[in-house]
């Protein structure tokens, strides 16, 4: 047991140091990332400019697209690329996708380790580096559009229901996109399902725009598909749409998603290790 | 002349013969590179279909039908770029970084042309025809409109042709004097980053940003500076013209001549700095 937490320990630290090797350039990549939010700002408020019966003062904005002002959906998207720091895993399927096609995933059934919880080692250590460095850029964001939080901070229990929510948007990201680098093992080329699953992430998961602006015939896709717990769910939790019941059920939903996608993966890998063959050295 | 007109078709095929040589790869690149500017033409659906009156901007024309051809005429430009020039700028830094320029350099012909050309993705070509498709069909929705026909004449589809051309002057300029930076900056890896977070401006009606201190700094700095703002808005404003109703506006004339003016003013400066560039290369190989 302590032989196997100091492995996963040491790996941890290893991850952490992998991730420090390019400050730089990561920090000017963080900045960089709020570029297109600035247009996609400058737009929203032209937008709702059109929505404006009557001058008001200060020009405030007051028309409502989807039950979010204008200033609403400048902190919707802010929190969105929050969510999005948890819950997006570049690389991943495509990584275990490789490392089945080209032998490396030998490499972890010589060794009495296992690759999906190495691999979710690997990504938490790259996580808290991200946050560490990217948390000046966020703040300088966050602060700069403050005025657009008009409801403050939430409560003690909402913001507590939303670190959890953040927390098990990473584990769900995490698994979905494992398991589906894990079908590899069956179907060498998995970038056509990449494909259409950043096709319904677009749509379904609410990091482009809010999901009530979806037309009313797929609400049902929503509530039936994970998709919405990666970006829209926390997000909305934070600005305070989603309350009372709604809340608790949404999270022990997220709770089941992230048991679903974890349980398939398990039976992916045993599955698939049965099924490879590795040649050569 | 006539050499280099030869030597770009024999580029052109050679790539040709490539990019066709796996076939579905091919038929793949375009189906992703469509699904993605119909995800974009469904995400601005979604946003017009949220009221009756939505526009981008008040009183500034670009209603649903004015917009999907501003959004068809970013296509145009879009996937002219990819096609012949995004690969090429790509392969200039990696060139540098090699070493491999040096081979360029040797060859008896212009060397900015030389690395402007060699390799053109077809595949990119499919959203040239989907945006000639939307833009088409838009301009043809308008051309019906029961309350505020559009009336085009031969001459201003011809100059919309012409306005894209100088747009794509614009874009050629800014990307090779990006790419040649590489020579300065060792290797270029954010290229194609620093690209797509520029020309992210592009892509939107250039009313938005006149407003606010920073909205218009923004414009000044995207109009005369990195002056991709004209790109797209000359030629959508040519076809759509979302001001027809109100008889037209009088900048439309000066955008004209800052689109021509900063065509001709971008490519200099850039055969400048790739020029510049050039006599600062050092051959990495041995």
């Amino acid at each position: 047991m302590w032989a196997k937490a100091s492995t996963w320990w040491t790996y941890f630290r290893v991850s952490l140091e992998e991730r420090m090797v390019y400050r730089g350039d990561f920090i000017i990549g963080v900045m960089m990332r709020f570029l297109p939010f600035a247009t996609q700002v400058f737009m929203y408020w032209a937008i709702f400019e059109t929505l404006q019966a009557n001058e008001q003062p200060e020009g405030r904005l007051t028309g409502e697209i989807g039950g979010f002002t204008f200033y609403d959906l400048i902190a919707y998207l802010l929190l969105v690329t929050v969510t999005r720091a948890f819950s997006s895993m570049p690389g991943l399927t495509s990584g275990i996708s490789n490392s089945v096609r080209n032998g490396e995933v030998k490499k972890y059934l010589i060794q009495p380790i296992d690759m999906v919880g190495f691999m979710l080692i690997q990504r938490v250590a790259h996580k808290l580096v991200y946050y560490v460095m990217a948390f000046l850029p966020f703040a300088f964001w966050f602060y700069l559009f403050r005025d657009c939080f008009t409801n403050g901070i939430p409560g003690v229990e909402i913001f507590a229901v939303y670190l959890l929510s953040l927390v098990l948007s990473f584990l769900l990201g995490f698994f979905l996109e494992t398991c589906m680098g894990l079908i590899a093992f069956w179907y060498l080329e998995v970038t056509s399902l990449t494909f259409i699953y950043m096709l319904f992430n677009f749509f379904l998961s609410g990091h482009m725009f809010p999901l009530t602006w979806l037309p009313g015939e797929f609400e049902w896709a929503v509530q039936a598909l994970p998709f919405q717990y990666l970006a829209y769910f926390p997000a909305a939790v934070f600005l305070g749409k989603i309350t009372g019941a709604a809340l608790y059920w949404g999270i022990v939903v997220q709770i089941a998603w992230v048991f679903f996608f974890f349980l398939l993966s398990r039976l992916l890998w045993h599955r698939g290790v049965k099924r490879y063959s590795g040649f050569g050295g | 002349m006539k050499t280099y007109i030869q030597v770009f078709l024999t580029f052109a095929r050679n790539s040709l013969v490539r990019d066709l040589s796996f076939r579905t790869n091919f038929l793949l690149q375009c189906v992703t590179s469509i699904s993605w500017a119909i995800m974009n033409w469904a995400f601005f659906k979604i946003i017009f279909a949220q009221g009756k009156n939505i526009a981008i901007g008040k009183g500034t024309g670009w209603t649903e039908n004015e917009f999907f051809i501003f959004l068809g005429t970013v296509w145009i430009i879009n996937a002219i770029v990819q096609t012949f020039f995004m690969p090429n700028a790509q392969e200039f830094s990696e060139l540098i970084r090699t070493g491999n320029l040096d081979f360029a350099l040797l060859k008896p012909i212009d060397t900015q042309f030389l690395v402007s050309f060699p390799r053109l993705n077809w595949a990119s070509l499919a959203n040239f025809f989907l945006g000639i498709v939307v833009v088409v069909f838009y301009a043809n929705a308008l051309m019906h409109d029961a309350v505020n026909p559009l009336s085009l004449s031969v001459f201003q589809v011809l100059s919309y042709i012409v306005f894209i051309g100088a747009g794509v002057v614009i874009m050629y300029s800014v990307m090779i004097s990006l790419a040649a930076t590489s020579v300065w900056l060792g290797r270029n890896q954010n290229l194609y980053m620093i690209w797509f977070y520029l020309t992210n401006f592009y892509r939107y009606p250039m009313e938005i940003y006149q407003r606010g201190v920073i909205g218009w700094g923004l414009w000044g700095f995207f109009s005369f500076v990195v002056p991709v703002l004209v790109v797209a808005n000359v030629p959508a404003r040519t076809l759509a013209q979302p001001l027809r109703e109100s008889g037209g506006n009088r900048w439309e004339n000066w955008l004209i001549l800052l689109l021509f003016t900063m065509a001709l003013v971008s490519l200099w400066v850039s055969r400048r700095v790739f020029r510049w560039a050039l006599s600062s290369y050092r051959s990495a190989s041995s």
